[in-house]
């Protein structure tokens, strides 16, 4: 127990899956998120790195508890060390727990974004929001605006803004930054930087690689659903060579500074997904055991990792 | 041979401000035009108004020297930024390749694209696939031009450079014009002949604001 109060969130064997028709009245369970482990601790910043598509965002909801109905979540979840319930995820959502979502159709269509960002927060905070729209280069008048005359990297940067202002403990920023230029970006994550170094913690969901190895403390790799990396993020500064699995190697080496070569073939999807590894069939350094069944989470260097074959 | 935008002059309504204002640019076949800006500066506004898809309120769009055709498919493509608003989500995905002539089987292989995924509706397949599609659609409708505004912010990093790699390969060997609205300068080093940045352009746009 002791180690759980240190953490501000523990996930532990998620998992989420979904109810899906298939043909006429058949029904199928989708697994989309299979085994996940991911540690937060105050005054860090987590970057979520990885495959579109490998459950993400998913994840960021399943914190929050505001998946779809026909959505089955399995596993451990604790936040502060109490374990996180339906009902503690409706009193800590949008105040402990903040979101910064991913489609700027999250922002109502019909209100004005100033007051949106102010959102239920009694005084209004308007005078901290006018900051923030300021250090965020979003002109005065665009609190007069409605969503739809926002341009995509506008509307993003005032969702930002929404999350920072409810002082919340963690903030799940889910893909915070495309649509905005580089110093808008680098400002945004600065936010976040002080956020965490006050005590709490941002977990940022982003494809901007390059942009987390500088702010986050550690790094994540999502592949098909689950975990295969975890690393500090100066790992990923260094090079693949202090990497461990091998999916975040060819992530970093697609990076269009180093080299903006691929790897072959694609996430397996949900409803098909191999008996082994899930990275197996893509892997240059497939083994016959790696076929077999799931490795396990091990400790290499500092890190953890969901591998046979790294050391 | 050009792409061009001959003094045009946007604004989305009479009571707003102009967005371009005598405003001028031109791409060569072959050509890859990266273009920069800070948000809201109106680069979707331009990849739509050199498209057809918007036309400008002064000014023209010259393709050859000729008007952008009004009829068939369009010479000029544009591909979005969110794959799953552009594809039609009651189509087998078969059916959105047919609509742009046939199945080119060289591309197929080239994105990657599986043969069970034709099958499949657009909901059933990630971005980065989807993204797949709406080049493909594109690439073998013959364009002659493609605009690409920010067509792989949303994706990871290896799936767009598998995107880019296809994409890159099939307008060299016909010849294409690129335009790539992106924030990523990394990215168009990587794949732009020319850069342009809209907010260092003398005749530049004014901001929105």
């Amino acid at each position: 127990m002791k180690q759980k109060e240190e953490t501000l969130l523990e996930i532990h064997d998620l998992s989420v899956s979904f109810r899906m028709y298939g043909q006429g009245l058949e029904q199928e369970e989708l697994r989309v998120i299979s085994d996940l482990h991911l540690t937060v601790h105050p005054g860090e910043i987590v970057a979520i790195a990885g495959s579109s598509g490998s459950g993400k965002s998913l994840l960021a909801s399943a914190i929050l508890g505001i998946l779809p109905d026909n959505a089955t979540v399995r596993g451990h979840l604790h936040y502060k060390g109490e374990e996180l319930t339906a009902e503690r995820q409706r009193q800590l959502r949008g105040k402990e727990i903040a979101l910064v979502p991913q489609s700027v159709a999250f922002l109502d269509p019909l209100m004005k974004v100033g007051k949106q960002a102010d959102g239920h927060v009694k005084p209004r905070p308007v005078e901290k929001r006018k900051s923030l729209f300021r250090r965020l280069e979003l002109p005065e008048k665009t609190e007069q605006f409605y969503p739809f005359q926002l341009s995509g990297g506008m509307a993003r940067r005032v969702l930002v803004s929404t999350a920072l202002l409810v002082d919340a403990q963690l903030v799940i920023a889910d893909e915070p930054t495309p649509g905005m230029s580089l110093n808008q970006a680098l400002e945004a994550l600065k936010l976040f930087r002080e956020m965490a170094d006050e005590g709490r913690a941002v977990i940022l969901i982003t494809h901007d690689i390059d942009l987390a190895f500088a702010f986050a403390d550690r790094i994540a790799v999502f592949y098909a659903g689950t975990t295969v990396e975890t690393a500090p993020a100066s790992d990923f500064q260094k090079g693949p060579d202090a990497l461990r699995h091998p999916y975040s190697k060819a992530l970093w080496s697609a990076l269009p500074q180093n080299g903006f070569t691929p790897i072959d073939g694609f996430q397996p999807y949900a409803g098909n997904l191999p008996e082994g590894c899930l990275f197996a069939p893509r892997c240059p350094y497939k083994k016959p055991e790696c076929e077999r069944a799931v490795p396990p989470v091990r400790e290499v260097r500092g890190g953890e990792v969901r591998c046979y074959c790294s050391v | 041979m050009a792409l061009e935008a001959k003094n045009i002059y946007f604004r989305y309504d009479k009571r707003l401000p102009w967005i371009f204002q005598d405003f001028s640019l031109s791409v060569d076949k072959g050509e890859r035009l990266a273009v920069f800006a800070p948000s809201g500066y109106g680069k979707t506004t331009l990849a739509m108004l050199l498209a057809g898809f918007l036309t400008p309120r002064k000014g023209e769009i010259l393709l050859n020297d000729e008007p952008l055709p009004r009829k068939g498919i369009c010479p000029v493509q544009l591909i979005f930024q969110h794959p799953e608003k552009a594809i039609n989500p009651r189509w087998r995905l078969k059916r959105v390749l047919e609509e742009s002539g046939g199945l080119r089987e060289d591309l197929l292989d080239a994105f990657g694209i599986e043969r069970a995924w034709l099958e499949r509706f657009p909901r059933e397949l990630s971005g980065g696939e989807l993204q797949r599609f709406c080049l493909m659609r594109a690439l073998q409708s013959g364009a002659e031009y493609l605009i690409c505004d920010e067509i792989s912010t949303m994706l990871d990093v290896i799936t767009q450079a598998q995107i880019w790699n296809v994409v890159l390969a099939e307008a060299a060997k016909c010849h294409m014009g690129i335009i790539a609205v992106t924030h990523n300068r990394h990215l168009a080093g990587r794949i732009a002949t020319r850069t342009v940045d809209l907010a260092e352009e003398s005749h530049k746009a004014i901001p929105s604001l």
